[in-house]
């Protein structure tokens, strides 16, 4: 979806805000919902992509003024009602009832290493055919889709060569919604900063992405 | 507000909430301090985050070990400190270096590097006419596992809009000057691949070993926002 979070190329942000010896986490509770947001991953009922496009769904205002913790509390307090883990009075009473389904065996340390090491779904599966070959000349189709997508709009038409054939992964705008793997090649594609923001730009830079298959054409 | 876990939840699922550290710059106005920021965290977070621990353990769903495990990893065992012995490595020996640039996940393994997402990783190498930069312009996608997680800026608007159609001005932000015949290669995270510069080794340092020289590798010369000096005359190396 065109959101707000598909930032490439705004200019009205303001300056860079740097802090020095940065710790990882600013105050406690951004290291749970931090830890909460991994745990609960593990139960399998969304996916990496289903988690992004959560926050993509923010309202941008909200997106925009909230911490990046923020965020994350605000999305998993509504991923576990919406995908059935906790209900609604639940949430509300913030007493979990007697009547409902408790995990059974509870999610542990003794366990969640090995559903967080599943790690992310890629291969060299050879029957999956790549459509495009490297050093081939490609085109970024000029797609909006309403759902998620990681095709950002700064490139979206633009031409650029494949420089390296990443193998195999999901689909996320298809993956994301619960639509199926649909799983195709991932491609590193060059684009000349000339070709996607005009004149203006170094005739010698250029921005990299990594785009799927169904984001590509030929020229 | 209730004073109970039921006041804090439902204010995480409404629009409304303070923010703390927010990702959009000050543009109109002073810029103000973010560790003065940090500190003035409504304690409302604390408690809603607590509130939904309390909850999904008392479910089951989530164990405390597990949580603390988690933090644990990212707090002390995973940072830019590894990364910075990839790269020491990689300036020492350059059969590492090339086994490196070829399989960026296996290198990496080899210093004992796994944890995290199981991020595909590349490495994008710096030269005396290219200089690579890494972003992530639509969500924050940083390589876990030699890196730790992303600081603020990396995840914030001003850096994600503009690294990608104003890479030379958001170098020099960060005090890096690049003369026109130098080219920039800017890669944005759109996939599961996560990037890391492959810093260029600092004339000097010849003679340093490879202890001393991971010492002087920093997570922004491995994002590209930086390049890696040498301590000023006099300093400790």
């Amino acid at each position: 979806m065109n959101g707000v979070h598909d930032m490439g190329g705004q200019q009205s942000m303001g300056p860079v805000e740097y802090e020095k010896d940065e710790p990882v986490f600013h105050a406690a509770w951004e290291g749970r919902i931090y830890a909460l947001n991994r745990a609960m991953r593990a139960w399998r009922k969304w996916s990496l992509d289903t988690d992004r496009h959560a926050l993509e769904l923010l309202p941008p205002v909200d997106y925009l003024r909230m911490s990046y913790y923020e965020r994350w509390l605000r999305r998993l307090a509504e991923q576990v009602v919406l995908y059935g883990l906790v209900t609604k009075e639940e949430m509300e009473s913030g007493i979990a009832a007697p009547t409902s389904t408790k995990a059974d065996p509870p999610f542990s340390l003794a366990t969640s290493s090995r559903w967080l090491s599943r790690g992310i779904a890629s291969s060299q599966d050879a029957s999956v055919r790549p459509l495009f070959k490297v050093r081939q000349r490609v085109r970024a189709r000029n797609i909006n889709p309403t759902g998620h997508t990681r095709l950002p709009r700064y490139a979206r038409g633009k031409t650029g060569v494949i420089v390296r054939d990443h193998g195999v992964y999901l689909f996320p705008d298809t993956n994301a919604h619960f639509q199926g793997e649909k799983r195709q090649h991932v491609y590193s594609v060059r684009f000349a900063a000339r070709e996607l923001w005009g004149e203006d730009a170094s005739p010698r830079d250029s921005v990299h992405l990594d785009l799927w298959d169904d984001y590509l054409e030929r020229t | 507000m209730e004073g109970t876990r039921r006041g804090f939840l439902k204010a995480a699922v409404t629009a409304a909430g303070a923010a703390a550290t927010p990702d959009v710059a000050h543009a109109q106005g002073p810029r103000q301090d973010p560790g003065h920021e940090h500190q003035t965290v409504p304690s409302d977070l604390t408690l809603r985050v607590k509130s939904l621990e309390s909850l999904l353990v008392e479910k089951g769903l989530v164990d405390r070990a597990a949580l603390d495990a988690l933090i644990d990893t990212m707090e002390h065992k995973v940072g830019p400190r590894n990364g910075a012995r990839v790269v020491a490595r990689a300036w020492v020996d350059p059969a590492y270096k090339k086994r490196l640039l070829e399989n960026a996940p296996a290198a990496i393994a080899e210093l004992g590097y796994t944890s995290g997402q199981g991020e595909h990783m590349v490495v994008v190498e710096n030269g005396p006419k290219v200089h690579n930069l890494i972003v992530c312009t639509l969500c924050s996608c940083y390589p876990w596992p030699v890196l730790g997680l992303p600081p603020v800026w990396y995840k914030s608007a001003p850096y994600r809009s503009r690294a990608v159609i104003d890479p030379r001005g958001i170098l020099r932000e960060f005090g890096t000057q690049l003369t026109d015949d130098i080219e920039v290669r800017v890669w944005d995270s759109t996939a599961e691949l996560r990037y890391i510069v492959l810093p260029e080794r600092p004339a000097g340092t010849e003679t340093m070993t490879e202890e001393q020289l991971a010492a002087l590798i920093t997570r922004d010369a491995m994002v590209g926002v930086a390049r890696v000096t040498l301590p000023p005359a006099g300093g400790n190396v």
